[in-house]
């Protein structure tokens, strides 16, 4: 996964064109006490207003609330609970692990035994081909779902696929992926990832037709924007679902959306997508744990519980730019998360200097003002 | 990291307990974990600088020299200052420290002009804060050489009703 340590730099200049102007959403106002009238000593030595920001953001941030994990609050806490709770262990580890393990595998073993004869023997008739492999691609997906006992329930008329329409949705999770890809086989853009995850993705999500980005490459932007561009045109190609977020977050809050799938030009079709936490915790902490211990997780808890809305598709509106068009509450609504105007991309990166830069002028601003008036 | 707040004992609260209830130091423990990614017990300037609202701070590379590498005791006795229930006094301390740079009890012209120079980045010209700085410490009886100490920063800050405070959140 990506380090965090030592690799934090100034995120380019490009991203701060992503953003609605922050400021209206931080604390104070000014964070530095602008002097009215004569400028006094006082008046340039007091810096608790910036201390007191500077402070506030240590003690809570709301960025930080975002990738906060919330398991469920413990429950075996007395005499009667805990030989309850420990059966629950037992039952959870011993029986349902094993039992859930076998029925992955068995879904394993039947899908590649039919993707692979098709994926070859079938290299000339193409549709038939990607017929075959979007259903199988459905049914793995379905047998990760039943791996984690998930119970999904469906909201909404799915909007009719068409050409020329994108769907977004919000992000917990890569199972997110799974468990729309169930339904319907998505084409996704997804951040390449190491390790066995990397390998389903080169080969069996090939085959839907995902997209990868690479999050620390500058130029990378340019070129997924083009790809995205080109398959939404296409008529032949499997609808493409984007999490705007770009990042996981807990499904408390939600972070700024990218306007990358906003401006394409095409119907946005909103999907919301919100986890029971009593039955677990389905974020995933890309920080602290691999997918692997992820899944494991999942595997050895009681249930997945979420619910899916597909959501009224939304179409840019005359006069809106794509960021506006980013900003529309629907989804945080609809899944009650509380919207937090920072970008995901905060996790690998630094703000950009333009937020100081602000402050620091108009603190320059006044001084130079109060100057000006002891001149005259 | 599991349920932190039975990590620490009361032994460890009382030890830390000057300005804050029990529940604020174990809310603000919990934040010291979360902070403190690695589990090294102590938070280095990396970590502080990943909360995107600090890093855009114009301050945060001069409080970083005070907080790299805090453990849990340090880090409270830092916030200890902006506790409702610190007196104006120690508000005025925590100031001074963030202008006494090296720590020998005197601020300097260049201490003042650095602050200055981070509160107003590029939008002033290096000539103009000295202009500026020069003119209110000869208003307020001081020159361009004077060496102000703690008291010089009560009698100046002492009276302008110093609004220094920062609300725990507790669960």
């Amino acid at each position: 996964m990506n380090s965090s340590e030592g690799k934090l730099k100034s995120s380019s200049s490009e991203l701060d064109l992503d953003r609605p102007n922050i400021e209206d959403y931080l604390p104070s106002g000014s964070s530095i006490q602008e002097p009215h009238g004569k400028l006094r000593l006082r008046d340039l030595l007091d810096i608790s207003p910036a201390l007191t920001e500077a402070a506030g953001a240590i003690v809570d941030d709301s960025f930080t609330r975002c990738f906060k994990s919330n398991p469920p609050e413990p429950w075996n806490w007395n005499v009667y609970l805990f030989p309850l709770w420990c059966c629950g262990v037992v039952f959870r580890y011993l029986i349902l692990f094993p039992m859930r393990a076998l029925v992955l595998t068995i879904g394993w073993i039947i899908f590649l035994s039919c993707f692979i004869p098709v994926h070859f023997l079938l290299k000339g008739n193409d549709n038939l081909r990607k017929k075959m492999e979007r259903a199988l691609v459905e049914l793995i997906c379905s047998f990760f779902v039943a791996s984690w006992t998930g119970v999904v329930k469906y909201h909404g008329p799915r909007p009719s696929m068409r050409p020329k329409q994108v769907f977004v949705a919000n992000h917990t999770s890569m199972i997110d992926f799974i468990i729309l890809e169930q339904m319907t086989a998505f084409a996704v853009i997804m951040q390449k990832h190491p390790g066995w995850v990397g390998l389903l993705q080169s080969t069996i999500l090939e085959s839907v037709g995902c997209i990868w980005f690479n999050r620390s490459e500058a130029k990378d932007r340019e070129i997924v924007t083009r790809k995205l561009r080109e398959h939404s045109q296409g008529a032949d190609n499997n609808p493409l679902l984007i999490f705007p977020e770009g990042t996981c977050v807990n499904n408390q809050y939600s972070v700024m959306f990218k306007k990358g799938a906003f401006e394409l030009g095409c119907t946005v079709c909103p999907i919301a997508i919100k986890y029971n936490k009593i039955f677990v915790d389905a974020f995933w902490n890309s920080r602290k744990q691999s997918f692997t211990m992820h899944l494991l997780q999942l595997m050895t808890s009681w249930a997945v519980v979420c619910d899916v809305w597909y959501l009224e598709p939304q179409n840019l509106r005359p006069g809106e730019t794509p960021i506006e068009f980013a900003e529309r509450d629907i989804i945080s609504v609809r899944a009650g998360l509380k919207k937090v105007p920072w970008d995901g991309y905060l996790k690998y990166s630094r703000p950009s200097p333009k937020h100081r830069e602000r402050k620091q002028q108009s603190f320059a601003e006044s001084v130079l003002r109060g100057l000006e008036l002891e001149e005259k | 990291m599991g349920n932190t707040s039975s990590m620490l004992t009361q032994y460890d609260i009382e030890e830390v307990q000057q300005h804050f209830s029990q529940q604020e130091i174990v809310s603000l423990y919990e934040r010291f974990c979360q902070l403190d990614r690695n589990g090294g017990g102590f938070v280095s300037g990396e970590e502080f600088l990943s909360v995107p609202e600090f890093a855009v701070n114009p301050l945060s590379q001069r409080l970083l020299t005070m907080l790299d590498g805090l453990n849990f005791k340090e880090f409270v006795a830092f916030l200890s200052a902006f506790s409702p229930r610190a007196t104006v006094q120690q508000k005025i301390e925590f100031i001074f420290k963030v202008y006494d740079s090296d720590g020998n009890g005197k601020v300097t012209f260049n201490d003042m002009l650095d602050v200055l120079h981070d509160l107003t980045g590029q939008f002033i010209s290096e000539q103009q804060r000295e202009q500026v700085l020069t003119k209110v410490l000869e208003e307020a009886g001081y020159t361009k050489e004077s060496l102000l100490v703690m008291s010089d920063f009560v009698k100046i800050l002492g009276s302008s009703g110093l609004k220094m405070e920062v609300e725990v959140p507790v669960d």
